[in-house]
């Protein structure tokens, strides 16, 4: 059995097969797979690629008819499954809460379930409902039918959550919510996974959503057959073959920008005076300064206005009609994709990233994006050659092994694809 | 203000920025059971009895009317009624549920149209034919009648028993079992009150079915308000036959209403009414 000591445990799949009777082939053909403890992978692929029953097996929902599952390194083919299940948190599309029970009740279904004494469990909750982001005063007594799509999907993964388990599972949860609330949820489940270091296999159709959440991508095509199985970055610059690139669609450099975050590049200084500042040092600053411009902070520090220098002029002096506000600014933690956003927004040429508080940190100008984009993809260029040569060299030596021993050897993690 | 990456770093619960969120109170929302509800049934029922007894005062029966409503024989016919209701439903319960249960479970399902062609001869064959080939098969009795009354019954309860069981939606049935429900906790704490609602208005039609065939007990030789409505019928009595009529009717009524009342009551919280 999985240890549950809160941090994730691996899981192998190995030929794991799905033949319903009656069907000509089988739903699932032999996926091998190798889940290393603690990382996210995304199974991704058109809709009846047999991603969803692929993700079943693993907690046999679905017992598959061939191949092995382990578990942090033991077998699980074979245990109860129920047993196996209350290990292994899931977590479905439209949440899946049961509405004749509230938030609470919800919740505390598998801690109930092994066991767990009634004050664990109450602590439990509340320390669950907050870490999805939803305050445990106001929402354990509520029903199901009293939240939002969203705030349901936050309940569902608490649920999921609820036990500790070391493994996630997740079939679309983000599926049946408006563009909005899953880019939110999609954040959140990532600054959840900072924290908690699950070992979470997730199952979507959307390459973007993917290309955000996993540390490494699986892309399937029919009968979950792996086309490529690698690291976002990976697939993005060096995909497999017609099919994968086919998947990942048009604009690749352009994902490539969600995959990297503003405290990744340069983030430059720029001179800054604040609402506070007299007028004639203001002025004072504007000359000094090299650029035209000076970015006006308010009483908290965080940006507030671009200042030109012929502004000040033209408003005689007054402060509060000088310059351009802010309409977008950034985080450390921003994409690259977000950066740009607010860079053409804004018609300045630069974004101001702010600290925790919104307070100014620094900018990102144009230039900087521009180049670390082009370095970027230049890397992932010698990556994926280098890459191709280790694979070729794998594949030599496989041929070689199988040659000799006629041994089997099952796909290592990150293998390149199946052609 | 803010880009999107700016939510990684907020702290503030994002409950509050989803603008569909609804801004319904906290707390389970409140039991509807309205003073209409709870009044106006009783009320009519009262006046229909105070009606009845008025109308009684005034009449002038004659001995054989006054025999058959004397020395208890009201109230004992009443309580048989209510007995023969009581009971019959009791078995109607412990036989359909079960059974409605058993045949939504994978192993049985097969079975369920050979079940419900049965139930459905149940309640299709009249139900005083059915009684007088109990009575032939069992003799004469309050067994016959029961037996009766109980085979009419089944096919409401069961048939909602099905129904409502499978309503559920399977992706919440998959989900419990997905967070590692057994097969019987899937059952008694997700399938079953889902399907309460559904259950209860099948009980409900049968309470009241059960009334209304009781009164055919007396052909079998259970006894209950049909006695009196015979009597009245045989002797062209008025005020015996009206006496019985009314009566099953207000118990008819009062049970229906009874049934209401324990369907609000009974149905989850948490369910839309």
């Amino acid at each position: 059995m999985p240890e549950t000591d809160g941090h994730g445990a691996s899981i192998e799949l190995e030929n794991l097969t799905k033949r319903y009777p009656g069907g000509a082939r089988p739903a699932v053909e032999n996926v091998s797979m190798e889940i290393k403890a603690g990382e996210v992978v995304v199974l991704v692929g058109p809709s009846g690629c047999g991603k969803s029953t692929t993700l079943k097996m693993i907690n046999r929902l679905i017992e598959p008819t061939g191949g092995r599952i382990r578990m942090g390194g033991e077998d699980v083919t074979d245990i109860d499954p129920v047993g196996l299940r209350r290990k292994v948190g899931y977590a479905i599309q439209s949440a899946g809460l049961f509405p004749h029970m509230t938030v609470a009740q919800n919740i505390a279904l598998v801690p109930r379930m092994i066991g767990w004494p009634r004050a664990r469990i109450r602590a439990r909750t509340e320390e669950l409902l907050d870490l999805v982001g939803l305050d445990p005063g106001e929402f354990h007594g509520r029903y199901p039918r009293q939240l939002s799509g969203g705030q349901q999907q936050r309940v569902g993964v608490a649920r999921a959550l609820a036990a500790d388990p070391p493994v996630l599972l997740m079939d679309e949860p983000f599926g049946a919510v408006d563009p909005i609330t899953r880019e939110h949820l999609q954040d959140e489940l990532i600054r959840l996974q900072h924290e908690l270091r699950k070992t979470i296999v997730f199952v979507t159709h959307d390459f973007d959503e993917a290309i955000k959440i996993g540390d490494r991508i699986a892309v399937l095509r029919e009968r979950s057959h792996i086309a490529q199985f690698d690291t976002p970055e990976a697939i993005l610059t060096n995909p497999a073959d017609d099919f994968v690139s086919g998947f990942v669609g048009a604009g690749a450099a352009l994902k490539r920008l969600n995959l990297t975050r503003v405290r990744d590049v340069e983030i430059t200084d720029y001179p800054t005076v604040t609402i506070d500042d007299p007028l004639q040092q203001i002025f004072n600053r504007l000359r000094a300064a090299g650029t035209n411009e000076v970015l006006l902070l308010d009483r908290r520090g965080r940006p507030y206005k671009w200042l030109r220098r012929g502004d000040l002029m033209r408003a005689r002096g007054s402060l509060a009609r000088a310059g351009t506000l802010v309409h977008d600014t950034v985080t450390r933690d921003a994409t690259l994709r977000d950066a740009l956003e607010a860079v053409l927004t804004d018609n300045i040429g630069r974004v101001a990233v702010t600290g925790r508080r919104g307070e100014y940190t620094g900018v990102v100008d144009m230039e900087t994006l521009l180049n670390s984009v082009h370095d970027m993809l230049e890397a992932d260029r010698l990556d994926a050659l280098e890459h191709q040569q280790e694979l070729e060299e794998l594949r030599a030596a496989q041929t070689n092994a199988e040659q000799e021993g006629g041994g089997s050897v099952t796909g290592v993690g990150g293998f390149g694809g199946t052609r | 203000m803010t880009a999107p990456g700016q939510v990684r770093t907020a702290p503030e619960p994002a409950g509050e920025d989803e603008a569909e969120a609804p801004r319904t109170p906290p707390g389970p929302p409140p039991r509807r059971v309205g003073w209409q509800k709870l009044t106006v049934l009783p009320a009519v029922l009262v006046a229909v009895l105070l009606a009845t007894w008025l109308w009684f005062e005034q009449a002038d029966l004659d001995a054989l009317s006054r025999n058959a409503l004397s020395g208890g024989q009201v109230s004992k016919a009443l309580w048989q009624h209510i007995q023969l209701t009581a009971i019959s439903t009791f078995f109607v319960l412990i036989i359909a549920i079960p059974l409605g249960i058993l045949l939504t479970r994978p192993a049985f399902r097969r079975a369920t149209p050979v079940a419900m062609a049965f139930a459905n001869m149940g309640q299709a064959t009249p139900a005083i034919g059915l009684l007088a080939l109990l009575v032939i098969w069992l003799g004469i009795g309050r067994r016959a009648a029961l037996i009766g009354i109980i085979v009419y019954a089944v096919l409401p309860v069961l048939s909602n028993t099905i129904t409502g069981l499978k309503a559920n939606d399977p992706t919440l049935l998959e989900a419990a079992r997905g967070i590692g429900m057994s097969p019987v906790g899937v059952l008694t704490r997700v399938e079953l009150p889902l399907a309460v609602p559904l259950i209860l208005a099948g009980v409900r039609t049968a309470l009241v079915l059960n009334v209304g065939t009781a009164t055919l007990a007396v052909f079998g030789g259970g006894g209950g308000l049909g006695v009196l409505i015979t009597t009245g019928i045989t002797n062209q009595r008025m005020p015996v036959l009206v006496l019985g009529s009314v009566l099953t009717v207000v118990l008819a009524l009062l049970v229906d209403w009874l049934a209401s009342l324990a369907e609000v009551l009974l149905r989850p919280r948490g369910l839309q009414p």
